[in-house]
């Protein structure tokens, strides 16, 4: 075998799962669900709403609203399952892609678009929702999340046995994220500092078009006893694993025992972005194949089996229609930047400079006004 | 003469330089099946193997710190940074090594890599995707730095990028990328480290690069119907500058503009004004008029079209310049 132009697969690590693709729910000697039938039908609310703001944005982008769109289709489980993990008052730090996280952090969906829109760079202010603004450069915010850590250390946020007091921190990042030196540093501070983190690897298989054997040679959880952190392996389509698998490392983190990381084992059945065309280096059987693991489904099957009647299904489809709607008058009624504002917010003492170009700047609008074409 | 776009002229222009040098290497993310995101090494990796065209880990540095390596064998790398936005992790490798080796090894050690970044704005895309960096490599010791403009160009100048010796940092106009020209694949190219007057005029000089020279070129067009005969330069290399034509061509207009997307504050606009600045002197009618982007992080891509250069801000200039 040439190294250089040929990996061997991953190999296989079992995957903590609680509810089978076809609606099981099955035991496992570390990790359970222990809620009831509404915990799960608030769960299978959190994957709905945030396939619909997935879809909604997927046709906005291509009625000429959105610029580019990235979905988060097939991912829904590993974020909704590890967002509402967290408590209120836990933080996390996500990338673009983690649409499901700000639905449970109770960001209005409508704040994720102006980004995509052209509109924005943010959308939130990150202390309202304890969610930081999504991250595009890849695996920068894993170190964020470190030092945000090591800052809850520092202020005694950490092991002192008040659940209101306790605090630990997400670091949403991707398989391709995992090859980035930013990542095995935050992972090693992590560790040295036994920082309050839980690295939760949305393992989607590919970085636009390189598949995870291309980042790495192991197995994505395996990394982790090099710097010295315990792992798990979960089922990154069961919301139910995501959510016990991430509750339990949030706890270790609050207690003060140190950061863990989570590969969750999914697939991006969208493409990268809307500008993508994954039929140029992936089989649709595997898309099928992930197709019949859908994370969405299962949950419905488990919940019909325990007997939700079709009220609820009915009640959450108009919800998302809402949703919809809502989403489709937002997004036309996000202002475009206004440029020479923008001048406010590039520093907090704005320099004599800034104020000088925003003068011009306003100076040119005023005398180009209507005659730009 | 064959019409292509951009993009195409590129491709054709690698393929040739690895067809030439066994030694021709392509790294970097989604530039083998995909053929790269904006499909400039599109088709390569099938006709020169996985081993000649590499689609690599997503790590940024590693691409440019393992060219390095690379190097030590004999190998002629050629990689490519997705976006403008993201070559920062790579910056470190690019200033601290690329640029120093052959000078810490008093030349023993040569770094012939091609930095291929798409770059610069007007696309309408996300954050990180529409900087215009050339200056943070331009004013390091050590790196060599260029930028084409149309097709003919790029077909030329990657080719001529490859042979170097020396580090190329090879900036490529996204937004122009997709524009078609007439390219001559047989006719011998102007050397790679000279600008170039792309339109000769005597009312006042337009100096710009990449992505600004059509701009430029509009700009100059329109100014026509108004009496004036603007000169543009296409600087074409921005590390080493070849500053001899926009010397000349000052000293008879007597007026300067320099036109870039990147921003105002020590970009090429401030160094360009303080050459013509030491050899125009006594030729100046006013001062040199920088048309740039603002001093801000790059906004977001609806305000772009007002942060970027356009013919109005440019023709304004000239019109200060003139009535200095």
């Amino acid at each position: 075998m040439n190294p250089l132009t040929e990996r061997s697969g991953t190999t296989d690590i079992p995957l903590v799962q609680l509810l089978t693709p076809d609606g099981r729910r099955v035991p496992h000697p570390e990790y359970a669900f222990d809620g009831d039938r509404a915990d799960v039908e608030a769960l299978y609310r959190d994957l709905v709403m945030t396939r619909r703001v997935d879809t909604e944005a997927f046709a906005l982008q291509r009625h000429g609203e959105l610029g580019l769109w990235a979905p988060a289709l097939g991912q829904e489980a590993a974020q909704v399952g590890s967002a509402r993990a967290m408590r209120p008052h836990d933080f996390a730090f996500p990338t673009y892609r983690d649409h499901g996280v700000a639905w449970c952090r109770g960001v209005d969906p409508s704040l994720l678009l102006g980004v995509y829109r052209g509109s924005e760079l943010g959308g939130w202010d990150p202390a309202d929702h304890q969610l930081a603004l999504p991250n595009i450069i890849i695996g920068a915010q894993t170190l964020h999340a470190t030092g945000y850590g090591m800052g809850l250390t520092l202020e005694g946020l950490v092991g002192t046995g008040d659940p209101d007091r306790d605090s630990a921190v997400i670091a949403y990042f991707g398989d391709g994220a995992t090859s980035q030196g930013d990542v095995s540093e935050a992972l090693d501070w992590a560790a040295v500092y036994q920082a309050p983190v839980v690295f939760f690897c949305e393992n989607n298989h590919y970085a636009i078009s390189a598949p995870v054997t291309t980042q790495t040679h192991v197995p994505i959880a395996q990394r982790a006893s090099g710097f010295g952190l315990p792992a798990v392996r979960v089922d990154g389509n069961d919301v139910l694993a995501c959510l016990a698998v991430t509750e339990q490392a949030l706890q270790r983190a609050r207690d003060g025992q140190g950061p863990t990381l989570i590969e969750a084992v999914t697939y991006r059945m969208g493409a990268h972005t809307t500008s993508d065309d994954p039929s140029r280096y992936r089989e649709s059987a595997e898309v099928e194949e992930w197709r019949a693991k859908d994370p969405v489904d299962r949950v419905r099957l488990l919940l019909e089996a325990e007997g939700s009647p079709p009220e609820f299904f009915a009640a959450l489809q108009a919800e998302a229609d809402a949703l919809g709607v809502h989403l489709r008058d937002a997004c036309g009624r996000i202002p475009d930047p206004d440029l020479a504002e923008l001048f406010d917010h590039v520093f907090v003492d704005k320099t004599v400079e800034n104020q000088q170009q925003q003068a011009d700047c306003t100076a040119w609008r005023d005398a180009t006004e209507g005659s730009v074409a | 003469m064959t019409r292509m776009s951009m993009v195409k002229a590129l491709n054709s222009g690698i393929r040739l330089a690895m067809e030439r040098d066994p030694k021709v290497l392509v790294m970097g993310e989604d530039v083998g099946r995909l053929g790269g995101v904006f499909r400039v090494t599109e088709g390569l990796q099938k006709d020169f193997g996985s081993g000649r065209v590499m689609d690599t880990p997503l790590a940024e540095s590693a691409i440019v710190g393992t060219a390095v390596g690379l190097t030590f064998r004999g190998f002629r790398p050629v990689v490519e940074i997705q976006f403008d936005g993201f070559v920062y992790p790579a910056y470190d490798q690019i200033v601290s090594q690329v640029a120093k080796l052959h000078f810490r090894s008093r030349g023993s050690v040569r770094m012939p890599i091609v930095i291929r970044i798409p770059y610069g704005g007007g696309i309408g895309a996300v954050e990180h995707h529409s900087e215009s960096p050339e200056a943070q490599f331009a004013m390091t010791a050590g790196l060599k730095v260029v930028s084409c403009a149309d097709p003919q160009d790029a077909h030329w100048m990657i080719q001529q990028a490859i042979a170097s010796d020396d580090p190329v940092v090879f900036m490529e106009p996204k937004r122009r990328y997709w524009e078609t020209g007439e390219v001559d694949t047989d006719a011998e190219p102007l050397p790679l480290w000279s600008s170039r007057i792309v339109r000769p005029g005597q009312d006042a000089t337009l100096i710009t690069y990449g992505p600004m020279v059509k701009t430029c070129l509009a700009s100059a067009t329109a100014a026509e119907a108004d009496g004036l005969d603007l000169e543009v330069i296409d600087l074409r290399t921005l590390s080493p500058l070849d500053l001899a034509p926009v010397v000349e061509s000052v000293r008879r207009t007597g007026h300067a503009v320099v036109v870039h997307e990147a921003a105002r504050t020590l970009g090429l606009g401030a160094e360009i004004a303080a050459r013509i600045t030491e050899e125009c002197f006594y030729s100046l009618e006013s001062p040199v008029q920088r048309v740039t982007g603002y001093d801000m992080p790059y906004p977001p891509s609806r305000a772009e079209d007002e942060f970027l250069p356009g013919l109005d801000r440019i023709l304004d200039a000239v019109d200060r310049a003139r009535a200095y």
